[in-house]
């Protein structure tokens, strides 16, 4: 009885009509689909993108060389290296980032006492040859530099979580 | 200020209970010591083992029952049946009351604090302390102090535990930092600005509870964390204090004690702790190096050791090998084993030794371990600064005087400064020492009724007539339960040092008195105990400078600085076909002197066997990586060994050698003793006192930025007492020629009455003495126009 009424009911084609209309709804609603790069998703400002260590707004920069994020940092990818600079300061000679290591796992952010080292929500960066993967601490005082706005205002907006 | 319990004197034994646990504590002994031993934690700050107990920090404060408040744990002593708790509500309250009150004043700067990581507040305030602070107030702030090159400051840290304080003035005896103010303006200072000059003063670093005194040299550049601790020894005077090199990444930031009761305490010498910046030093010698008419150029290893055993091999008996004393044992032994295997006995590690008429010169002799120096009674100094010359040493013996009144004489050529009080000084010139020693030794015999020794000894002796002074000190030791005649450096290096060993050795046997006779610098014990020592027919240090051999071997030292008679090294070294100079560092003489240069790994960066002067063997593992292709020794001497073709070079491993140590334990010493009468000099006849500097005793520490920004390694100037200058007409004079033999050079004057009167106090191993005559010996002055 049960095959009877399932060869009738095929004859009636509703599962290519059910078909036709999820296509028929889709067709019709919002594309969710990006053209990136020419469009982009909005990102949380808790974004871990690429490193940036920052300054001062009297361009004093922030890192101190306590070295708390070589030494919390999982993959072993940040090298320090500190002096005593000449005006009594403790500072960085050194500070190499392995971004192959990294895993932008946020711990040095999280643990720098003075806000220095910052994951940035940039995430679109390459290298054209493997030695680059090294970013030393010019480079990264550099992003700092150019990104200050966009670093400042996400810190600000998740600052009340904190 | 109560003082911490000694030992010694407690026998009654009560029981006391903490925590619930019966302990047995002696009586009189302080809480924290009887819990301490049991391993039961109480916090502290301001108590420490070795230093006097003074209750400032409250951190220990635990409840005892029937007390009506919480006591401090190092200021109340035992009782039969006190029932102690150290983690009751009441105890933990009152810790945590004092942690909150410690770090109202205390800056929140761990990140850059070099204490960081390592901190016993830091440490203590994850236990006792709040996460937050409930303090708003304005924090204090403290004026920093600059106490001089080796520690640094950051006096608003301080917590005011006074272990420093208490440092200086009980173990270091220079008293140089105290507390200034009351209550909040406390202050620990030098109370007039100016340097800490103790020879000991690194150890406040360790003391320091929290960040405000930290190793300057070492500053800022490494974590605790990331460093990994190396056991090593020091290296630069015959006690080797046991300490751990931090390396990180290969390189060594630092060095700590390494507590052994029995070479150093707890304790480290500047000496020991700071020399190993001076590895660093831009003069580093990296490649080897070889002379090719007449300039020098950059080769690789293999060429330079063909042109090295080259000359080896042509030299054959004519060698001539001298040794720093600050190689390993085994390249002592593989040094002696080339030069003996190429037929020649010349070698010699006695470098600053003018007198080789004592058959053991230079070997130690002790008849009690050097620990025992802190329980003499009496102690007798012949010629020796131990202050400098042995800090640790120095300390023991300032120990005997502090804990057990010991009276303690001196026979040196300047009144030296001393950390603790001498009953009676001989200050003599030297070449009034060996008389005056004879006078002890006469003294001794009248006491003693000892017949005198047979020989030229004897006859000496009994033509002297003792006066009060003399007799002062025979009787001394002769009263003395233990007894202590100690020869050091001064005695050693002395031009007639045969004559005061000698004559030591008598007194020490006439009144029953233990004798100690060090063997002179760093690993001199280990190199006789290898045998870098001239056989039968082979010649000493200052034979083979005298007669000029053919080819020289010269490891790691600098022939101005490191030997006896500068001038005559230079003259010997000049005339020689080829110098072989092992080094670890380029200087404008070595240069001029060489003809092949071998960079070389120094110990720390070497590994080998060291022997202290109580025989105590370290076997040591290479700390830090060497720069460029600079090799550890016995690798060079493997090599150069192999490529001369001598015998005994088949090993492969350091062990192989080590191994063989043990077969040299027996110093052999040649003759006997040979002393002729010492020649009588005039009264113009002016002697050198040659001391060498605490810090320029060897290649590494001349090079140490740190220790020679001291005052220890101030300008080199001539000293002589008032009277000298009277004399000599030198009273107007500010500079004065100082003339030995051909050798003259120009040097300021100091008008110094520590001196003995026809002394002259012109220290050895500087820029500006190192191309004078013996260290010890006959001098002139000249004032200058």
């Amino acid at each position: 009885m049960n095959a009877v009424i399932r060869y009738l009911r095929s004859l009636m084609l509703l599962e290519l009509l059910r078909g036709m209309g999820v296509t028929w709804r889709f067709g019709r609603a919002p594309k969710p689909t990006l053209n990136y790069p020419e469009e982009k998703t909005p990102k949380s400002p808790r974004f871990r993108g690429l490193h940036a260590l920052r300054r001062y707004p009297n361009g004093e920069e922030r890192c101190i060389a306590c070295k708390l994020c070589e030494a919390v940092c999982p993959a072993l990818a940040i090298t320090i290296e500190s002096h005593q600079r000449e005006d009594g300061t403790r500072r960085t000679t050194r500070y190499d980032i392995d971004l192959f290591k990294c895993i932008y796992c946020g711990f040095c952010e999280e643990s720098c006492p003075v806000d220095s080292i910052v994951l940035t929500d940039i995430s679109e960066y390459h290298m054209e040859s493997r030695e680059e993967k090294v970013v030393d601490k010019q480079q990264l005082l550099a992003i700092g530099e150019r990104f200050e706005d966009s670093i400042a205002a996400n810190r600000e907006q998740d600052a009340k979580y904190r | 200020m109560a003082t911490p319990h000694d030992e010694s004197t407690a026998t009654e034994t009560i029981t006391i209970e903490v925590d619930g646990r019966e302990l047995s504590a002696r009586k009189g002994e302080m809480i924290i010591q009887v819990t301490d031993r049991a391993g039961i934690d109480i916090p502290r700050f301001c108590y420490h083992e070795k230093l006097s107990i003074a209750a400032n920090c409250r951190m220990c404060l635990i409840d005892v029952e029937k007390a009506p408040k919480p006591l401090p744990a190092c200021a109340t002593p035992v009782m039969d049946g006190m029932k102690v708790f150290t983690q009751s509500r009441r105890a933990v309250d009152a810790q945590r009351g004092v942690m909150e009150f410690l770090l109202i004043n205390h800056p929140l700067d761990c990140p850059i604090c070099d204490q960081g990581g390592e901190c016993e507040l830091q440490d203590l305030s994850m236990g006792y302390g709040r996460s937050v602070s409930r303090f708003t107030e304005r924090k204090r702030v403290v004026k920093d102090k600059n106490i001089g090159p080796l520690v640094a400051t950051d006096m608003t840290r301080c917590i005011h535990c006074t272990r420093c304080v208490r440092f200086l003035e009980e173990i270091a005896g220079t008293a140089e930092l105290g507390a200034v103010g009351r209550g909040e303006h406390t202050e620990i200072s030098t109370f007039v600005e100016r340097n800490i000059n103790s020879e000991l003063s690194g150890n406040v670093i360790d003391l320091c509870p929290v960040g405000a005194l930290t190793n300057k040299p070492f500053r800022h550049t490494a974590r605790p964390w990331e460093m990994r601790a190396r056991p090593y020894v020091g290296t630069h005077d015959c006690l080797g204090s046991h300490l751990h090199y931090h390396t990180r990444g290969g390189r060594i930031m630092r060095a700590v004690p390494r507590d052994n009761e029995a070479v150093n305490e707890c304790w480290l010498a500047d000496r020991d702790r700071y020399s190993h910046f001076g590895l660093a030093s831009a003069d580093r010698l990296t490649t080897p190096r070889i002379r090719v008419d007449g300039r020098w150029r950059e080769t690789d290893w293999n060429t330079a050791l063909e042109v090295a055993a080259g000359s080896l091999k042509d030299a054959g008996q004519d060698l001539g090998v001298l040794m720093s004393p600050r190689a390993t044992a085994e390249e002592h032994l593989l040094a002696a084993r080339l030069a003996r295997g190429l037929g020649s006995e010349n070698i010699d590690h006695r470098l600053r030794v003018n007198d080789f008429s004592h058959p053991r010169t230079g070997l130690a002799r002790l008849d009690r371990p050097t620990r025992d120096l802190a329980g003499g009674d009496a102690i007798f100094l012949v010629g020796s600064n131990i202050r400098q010359e042995q800090p640790m040493l120095g300390h023991r013996v300032r120990t005997a005087w502090r804990k057990r009144d010991a009276k303690i004489a001196d026979l040196n050529p300047v009144a030296y400064d001393f950390h603790f009080d001498l009953v009676e000084r001989l200050i003599v010139a030297p070449q009034a020492m060996v008389d005056t020693l004879a006078r002890v030794a006469k003294a001794a015999a009248e006491i003693s009724g000892r017949s005198l020794p047979e020989g030229t000894l004897g006859e000496f002796i009994a033509a002297r007539e003792p006066d009060s002074r003399d007799l002062h000190v025979a009787r001394l030791l002769d009263a003395a339960e233990t007894g202590i005649v100690l020869l050091g450096d001064g005695a050693l290096n002395h031009a007639q040092g045969g004559w005061l060993r000698g004559l030591a050795e008598w007194l020490a046997e006439a009144l029953g008195v233990a004798l100690m006779v060090l063997p002179g610098p760093a690993n001199s014990a280990g190199a006789a105990a290898a045998g870098a020592l001239p056989g039968e027919q082979g010649l000493d240090a200052r034979a083979m400078l005298d007669d000029s051999r053919s080819t020289y071997l010269l490891w790691d030292l600098e022939p101005g600085f490191d030997l006896a008679d500068p001038q005559r090294a230079g003259s010997a070294l000049q005339q020689a076909d080829s110098v072989i100079a092992v080094t670890a560092f380029i200087s404008e003489e070595m240069e001029r002197l060489a003809s092949v240069m071998l960079p070389l790994a120094p110990v720390p960066e070497t590994g080998g066997t060291w022997i202290n002067a109580d025989g105590h063997r370290e076997r040591l593992a290479a700390v830090g990586k060497p720069p460029g292709q600079a090799r550890e020794g016995w690798k060079i001497l493997r090599r150069l060994g192999e490529m001369a073709s001598v015998d005994g070079f088949e090993f492969a491993t350091l062990d192989e050698v080590s191994d063989r140590l043990g077969e040299h334990q027996s110093v052999d010493a040649f003759g006997s003793l040979g002393l002729e009468q010492p020649e009588a000099t005039d009264a113009d006849t002016l002697w050198r006192i040659g001391d060498v500097p605490i810090y320029a005793g060897d290649t590494l520490l001349r090079r140490a930025p740190a220790l020679q920004q001291t005052t220890h390694a101030g300008p080199t100037r001539a000293h002589v007492h008032s009277a000298t200058a009277e004399r000599h007409g030198l009273e107007n004079a500010d500079r004065v020629r100082v003339i030995q033999g051909d050798a003259s050079v120009e040097l300021p004057l100091v008008i110094d009455d520590r001196i003995a009167p026809g002394g002259v106090w012109l220290p050895a191993a500087s820029c500006v003495t190192h191309e004078l005559g013996a260290a010890s010996g006959e001098i002139r002055l000249e004032a200058c126009r």
